[in-house]
């Protein structure tokens, strides 16, 4: 094999890491250059330096330390038997590319991920090596995300706490039974006590000692996991009540949902399909009404379709005021907080916006379309000073007012 | 006859809340007041201010944060909006919690807007290097062309990330120069013309290769990333192709035929099979 340059290894590395949803830089501990030794910075909220026309925004350089694995999961192109173009990164590569990218402000910081070479010890510990390089050599104080080996040793896993904002591991599947049929070599209990490493970590590193000291933070922005969509037979119900599962027992930060997407040289056991986006998109919506709405898992399921599955033509909030009717029209000038965030069209924001003008005089109408609610949505939903939806919300047509209409048939 | 107050063009804010400070403890309404940005147009029947002094006077935490982004917003009426409001608050603080009150709604789009035009600067511009890599401080410049006066209010992030490096950022309204940690504001210039910077091929190359032809999504990318800041983005120039090679490279993906594992495939299995038992 030929010696490949720079500029040939980021590109298969690149697109060897692209499969991965996560790019985000939010919740790590802030951190400054501005005392002149070092350089970077951390915000808190992360930045999308740029987005591709898929959509996406990239916030991290994003890419594989390599792509020779010797797992051979279905789905993956990295998967042993795929015959895509090999390429490793030197640590040096890593960390130059990652230094100069940030120099000119194109990223937020690093996300590092790996094909399995040798033994998952001996990938976790490059990784790790790349990290403490950037971090003590280099003085960088910018994002780094290390994706975490799953059956790589505990140490190594703490080790890469301490330099990461943020550690993932991914689930690959909402079942085990998934994992098993499409990624052999993996073993959801193993992945799974990984995760749990991760959170005990986190958790015993942010109390203080009795001298009052607070020890190195471990991954300050958390860790979060991703799961494809579509590739086995699971329905949204199931990869819903997974996430919900993953918030609660190992306090994950985000469960990223990755709708399987064609990949070159695929494998015969896993046909190509078309990738379900908007599925994709109707599941992040469900994810966020279960970490900030105040919704059960069971609560969306049974708004969903007859399978298990989510109404894709409409979102799940509006799904469930559908289904709910009973407890509708709200009036927005006497509800509390817990019934205004139930209302389609009306998020958080300006739910925070009702409550503080609230205390001061009644709302109207024109009041909520000055605050930012979507009153198309919301309009039979609600009542105010000026406005009533009189039989608006009982009408036998209202799901037809938001589903899209059907398309017209077009002559081949 | 009306009182005519020029901002200065750097450090707008403190100057306006300065002086705002004065006019409210002299009780002159804002009606009275003709305020500008620099010494612009000169009104025949404005008059300058008479000295007044000093004062301090206490207003909401949230209208100091909404004063500090919207004063930076390109409506000329920026300056009265904002003192008209102190001067409905004075009397009644608590009209600031009103967030369906037209003044404050109006005034928090402008202020929004500051805060996205500061956002996009903070995520597209890009710098070249433009001195000696080697050099103890290395140098950067960029060009960016914001939507209003963002330049001021969003160098504390560019201080805070890029600490051991000297840059400048240029900008039509004003120029900023980081030299060995300390900040200087100077006039604004034309596009000037930087050298090339071969780190940003590189940048193309992981532009072109993150992108997933499968997924293309153009109304995500162009809501977010508009294309009024495209011409100042390097890896910009790469979109119109991967956009319109896209479809044939997933139908490519779809058609080619599943092929045989390498040879080294089952060695490697083979290996693993023997470690696990």
């Amino acid at each position: 094999m030929s010696r490949l340059s720079l500029e040939q290894k980021l590109a298969i590395l690149s697109d060897a890491a692209k499969y991965d949803a996560s790019c985000a830089s939010s919740g790590g501990q802030k951190r400054t250059s501005k005392d002149g030794k070092g350089i970077g910075s951390v915000t808190g909220s992360g930045i999308c330096h740029a987005y591709t026309p898929d959509g996406r925004c990239i916030s991290l350089l994003k890419i594989l330390m390599t792509n020779f694995c010797i797992y051979d999961c279905v789905y993956c192109v990295n998967r042993v038997s795929s015959n895509v173009r090999r390429a490793r990164f030197t640590p040096e590569e890593v960390v130059t590319l990652t230094l100069e990218f940030y120099r000119r402000n194109y990223i937020e910081g690093l996300f590092l991920s790996s094909g399995i070479i040798k033994s998952p010890d001996d990938t976790m510990a490059d990784m790790v090596r790349i990290a403490k390089l950037l971090r003590t050599e280099h003085r960088f104080r910018g994002y780094i995300h290390l994706k975490t080996i799953p059956d790589a040793a505990p140490k190594l896993i703490e080790e890469a706490g301490l330099y990461a904002d943020r550690l993932s591991i991914n689930v690959e599947l909402p079942t085990d039974s998934g994992v098993k049929t499409f990624a052999p070599e993996k073993d959801p209990v193993q992945i799974r006590r990984a995760m749990r490493e991760v959170k005990e970590h986190k958790e015993a590193r942010s109390d203080r000692s009795h001298t009052g000291k607070r020890p190195p933070k471990f991954a300050p922005a958390g860790q979060s996991t991703q799961m494809i969509v579509g590739a086995d037979g699971a329905n949204d119900s199931t990869i819903l009540r997974t996430s919900s599962r993953l918030y609660t027992g190992y306090r994950l930060k985000r469960v990223y949902y990755s709708a399987f997407s064609p990949i070159p040289d695929s494998s015969s056991a896993l046909p190509l399909i078309k990738p379900p986006l908007i599925r994709e998109h109707r599941l992040y919506q469900a994810d966020w009404l279960l970490r900030f709405y105040g919704f059960d898992v069971e609560e969306i399921a049974e708004s969903g379709t007859e399978d298990g599955n989510l109404d894709l033509d409409i979102d799940p909030k509006l799904a469930w005021a559908l289904k709910n009717r009973h407890l509708f029209p709200v009036d927005v000038n006497r509800a509390d907080r817990e019934m205004l965030l139930r209302i389609p069209g009306i998020g958080q924001r300006s739910v925070g916006r009702i409550l503080s003008t609230r205390r001061h005089r009644t709302l109207r109408y024109d009041d909520l379309r000055r605050m930012g609610a979507n009153l198309k949505q919301a309009r039979p939903f609600i009542t105010l000073l000026d406005w009533h939806p009189r039989g608006l919300t009982d009408t036998e047509h209202l799901r037809a007012r938001f589903a899209p209409q059907p398309q017209q048939l077009q002559l081949l | 006859m009306s009182y005519r107050i020029a901002l200065p063009e750097i450090d707008t804010f403190s100057a306006w809340r300065d002086v705002a400070r004065r006019l409210i403890s002299a009780e002159i309404p804002p009606e009275e007041i003709l305020w500008s940005r620099g010494d612009s147009e000169n009104d025949l029947f404005a008059r300058p201010l008479p000295p007044l002094p000093k004062s301090t006077i206490t207003v909401p935490k949230s209208f100091v944060s909404l004063a500090r982004l919207a004063i930076w917003h390109c409506d000329t009426t920026r300056f009265h909006q904002l003192y008209a409001l102190l001067w409905a608050l004075h009397p009644d603080s608590t009209l600031i919690e009103d967030r369906g009150d037209i003044r404050i709604s109006r005034l928090n789009r402008m202020a929004k807007e500051v805060g996205r035009d500061r956002h996009k600067m903070h995520a597209f511009l890009r710098f070249r290097e433009i001195g000696d890599p080697d050099a103890p401080r290395r140098r950067f410049a960029a060009w960016f062309e914001p939507s209003h006066y963002t330049l001021e209010p969003a160098l504390p992030f560019f201080t805070d990330r890029f600490g051991d490096m000297d840059w400048s950022i240029f900008t039509p309204d004003l120029s900023a120069h980081f030299e060995g940690g300390t900040l200087r504001l100077t006039e604004g210039i034309e596009k000037p013309a930087l050298p090339p910077d071969a780190t940003e091929d590189l940048w193309r190359v992981y532009f072109r290769n993150i992108f997933n032809p499968a997924r293309v999504k153009l109304n995500a990318m162009t809501s977010e990333m508009p294309k009024k800041y495209w011409k100042n983005m390097p890896e910009a120039a790469d979109i119109p192709e991967l956009i319109a090679t896209a479809e044939a490279r997933v139908r490519a993906m779809a058609e080619a035929a599943p092929t045989m594992a390498p040879k080294r495939a089952e060695v490697i299995k083979a290996r693993g099979k023997n470690r696990d038992t």
